[in-house]
């Protein structure tokens, strides 16, 4: 008897989690940041269906593999990650909870944007003495607009591969996004002119694709090696250099923690700049990226 | 100069219509055509210069797009892959532990009554020692599996001892949420159990743990679960398991335990995440597992318990994690819970008595614990452990029961954890730890000093 209600709860309780599971006809994407959920929309718009894994206030190299991150990849057709080990401490281990064979590697589902550009920053010896290197480069490669076009390319052509009943639509918004994308490459290009050369002081290494496309010139860096939270020893060390030859601005992502970029901004009387790593929930990417710009462009008026 | 030219053409007529007009008239019109001819001149040479201005826009224009086309090209250069042989090894990591223990009472009198202690579920060593040196090698094997073996070192009693602590194969995405796992892996029974035992947040297991698993489930054998297509995480599974091993025992050469487990979870918007967990472990004809006795002072040969019946877990672990903003790496803070309940029916026999001892036994024990932990900063995190044990065991004959530790002499083992850590980096753990135990009469103040540290590949941590 007991058992028999027991059961009838079971198949309730079973029902009810269904039921708060709308059927949805579109893609169901995972996404692990948030500016390849940006990208996904542009280039997929009403066709996908979008889950965003991490927002722009959290570092997506400490992300811990969640329920409801396993309960998200398990139903995925498509996963867009950025890989070069970013996500290695939690999504190998959604991969294999999951349960799902859309999203595992190797498979059409399965896609990770640095695997098709190349890395900056690619170390020489891998040794942890070093810090938390990559060994494949760096993995930050959405702050590169010339890059970020090469994954929509590669994105696109996935889209299609998985849905080819709308490839027209994707073809359509591929080249919508490109258009406007290439213009606003030329626009920030010519904007951006009075950064070229400007020395800047950043919290992590992981700027360095945006420097490289702006002619940034990072001075110095308040981790003393990567992954590694600065140490006062180390915030003092820079000073001195800092005071021979001054940095423009010290730079921060929104995640990261404003307490040593503070203190130097304090000690030297260079201004902090916090940025957005990535673009907020519903943000699109030509807005982050103009924002950013207009951000650092600022700092020169 | 629609006038001018207007009126050139009126004084043209005019000139034809009337030739006997005066030469005057005739080089004021010269005059005025030569004007003319001028202010056209002027105009097309404004308008080449402005040509000129355009097609220098438009080579520049094109230049910068030959640049941009040039960084795409670049960009999409295929990598270098390190085409070696040993690219296709597996990810292998290292761990090591050493630790200094003080203990405040010897730890060899260690007991916790009316839990029949097994496995390696003494206090350790006191003084220093290496803990556990684990080398585990996993990698996904085709496109169909996954291999994972953890292989431990450890010293026991003078000599270096090799464990093969995890040995298995997963499948990878077999379709509809399930996943089968294969060969000598820990359970799923429990919240602590699934991880190793570097991952734990103290330098030991929890008592309940201790009395009951050895520190911690691992069996051989076969697991299946199962993931809902739904928002809300849940998981069904269901383990069958060799069963020779604490706390089972004997060969059955068949399924000698098996356990059911139900997960359930997700976030509560951004920044709290939850898990709670039902658990089932059942083994029903246990033969001859034995454990560590009460041994009385003077005894010349240890009279092991043995036993020999029934044995049932339930259980219930409850997780909560908090990070502002959901961005665990400056700040977080975990609250973790869970509760077991055994129930045993068989025969305990004292192994080497003369004449052989024997009785029936019906035990009944539980336990829980509950533990926080706060990481602060990144590089700093502290917690506080609670943990309780209770237990009723009967049988016909007390005494025996008495002598195989079983009777709890109406103590309620508990037991209070405090631990400092310091995290130079992802890779490397130093902890200080104290305990006030009081599993048996005599309070034990226990201080250990430890370090866990991995090497090589960085592994993937489980929530």
């Amino acid at each position: 008897m007991l058992n028999k209600y027991f059961k009838r709860s079971i198949v309730l309780f079973l029902s009810l989690l269904f039921l708060s599971n709308p059927l949805y006809a579109g893609l169901k994407v995972f996404a692990c940041e948030p500016e390849w959920a940006s990208l996904a929309n542009e280039l997929g718009g009403e066709h996908l269906d979008i889950y965003t894994a991490t927002t722009n206030q959290q570092d997506p190299h400490h992300i811990q593999a969640r329920p409801s991150l396993v309960a998200k990849a398990r139903q995925a057709d498509l996963l867009v990650c950025t890989g070069a080990e970013l996500e290695v401490g939690w999504l190998p281990l959604l991969l294999r909870k999951s349960g799902n064979p859309n999203i595992q590697a190797g498979q059409v589902g399965y896609f990770i944007a640095t695997d098709h550009v190349s890395l900056l920053d690619q170390p020489v010896a891998l040794d942890r003495s070093l810090g938390d290197v990559h060994a494949a480069g760096n993995p930050h490669v959405h702050l590169d607009p010339v890059r970020l076009q090469k994954i929509a390319n590669k994105l696109s052509h996935t889209l299609t591969k998985l849905d080819p009943a709308n490839s027209s639509d994707y073809e359509k918004k591929l080249e919508l996004f490109t258009q406007n994308w290439q213009s606003m490459i030329l626009q920030w290009t010519e904007l951006t002119q009075p950064l070229k050369g400007k020395p800047i002081v950043v919290h992590h290494k992981n700027w360095i694709y945006l420097q490289q496309w702006l002619g940034l010139n990072q001075v110095a860096v308040l981790e003393p090696k990567p992954g590694i939270p600065p140490t006062s020893s180390h915030l003092s060390s820079l000073i001195l250099g800092l005071e021979k030859s001054p940095a423009q601005v010290i730079v921060y992502a929104n995640y990261q923690n404003n307490k040593a970029a503070s203190w130097l901004s304090k000690k030297t009387g260079i201004p902090t700049l916090e940025l957005a790593f990535s673009p907020a929930k519903d943000e699109t990417l030509t807005h982050w990226f103009d924002q950013l710009l207009n951000q650092l462009l600022t700092l020169q008026e | 100069m629609r006038t001018t030219l207007l009126a050139a053409s009126v004084a043209l007529a005019l000139s034809y219509s009337h030739p006997v007009l005066a030469a005057n008239d005739f080089n004021s019109l010269k005059e005025q055509l030569d004007q003319l001819k001028l202010n056209y001149e002027q105009r097309i040479q404004a308008l080449e210069s402005r040509l000129k201005a355009a097609e220098n826009n438009a080579t520049h224009a094109k230049t910068k797009v030959k640049q941009i086309e040039e960084t795409v090209k670049e960009s999409s250069a295929p990598k270098i892959a390190l085409k070696t042989q040993n690219s296709f090894n597996p990810a292998i990591s290292l761990i090591l532990d050493g630790r200094y223990a003080s203990f405040s009472n010897k730890p060899g009198e260690y007991e916790l009554p009316g839990f029949a202690l097994g496995g390696e579920s003494g206090l350790g060593e006191e003084g220093i020692s290496l803990g556990h040196t684990e080398i585990v090698a996993s990698a996904n094997i085709d496109d169909k599996f996954y291999g994972q073996a953890t292989i431990a070192l450890h010293d026991h009693e003078g000599s270096t001892e090799i464990e093969l602590e995890e040995a298995f194969i997963q499948t990878l995405g077999l379709g509809n949420g399930v996943t089968v796992k294969a060969g000598r892996f820990l359970s799923a029974m429990g919240y602590l159990n699934e991880q190793h035992e570097h991952a734990w947040d103290f330098a030991d297991a929890p008592l309940i743990y201790r009395g009951l698993f050895g520190n911690q489930l691992l069996d051989d054998g076969i697991q299946i679960n199962y993931i809902a297509p739904t928002d809300t995480f849940l998981q069904l599974g269901a383990e069958a398991f060799k069963g020779s091993s604490f706390p089972a025992g004997g060969e059955s050469g068949n399924v000698g335990a098996w356990t059911v487990f139900a997960n359930i979870g997700g976030d509560i918007g951004i920044e709290h995440s939850w898990l709670l967990g039902l658990n089932h472990w059942q083994a029903n004809d246990i033969d001859g597992r034995t454990s560590g006795g009460h041994q009385h002072e003077g005894e010349e040969e240890a009279e092991t318990p043995s036993f020999t019946g029934k044995s049932k877990i339930n259980s219930l672990d409850f997780v909560y994690k908090w990070a502002p903003n959901g961005n665990p790496s400056q700040q977080n803070f975990k609250f973790q819970f869970e509760y077991f309940d055994r129930r045993e029916d068989g025969v305990i026999t004292m192994l080497n008595s003369d004449p052989l001892e024997a009785t029936s036994y019906d035990g009944h024990q539980n336990g829980w614990y509950t533990q926080a932990v706060h990481q602060f900063k990144p590089q700093w995190r502290v917690g506080l452990r609670y943990d309780r044990l209770d237990s009723s065991n009967s049988g016909a004959d007390a005494d025996i029961l008495e002598e195989a530790g079983l009777d709890n002499e109406g103590h309620t083992p508990k037991r209070y954890s405090a631990m400092v850590e310091w995290l130079p980096s992802e890779f490397s753990r130093i902890r200080l730890q104290f305990n006030r135990d009081q599993s048996y009469e005599n309070t034990d103040n226990q201080l250990f000093l430890q370090y866990t540290h991995s090497l090589g590949s960085h592994g993937s941590h489980q929530y």
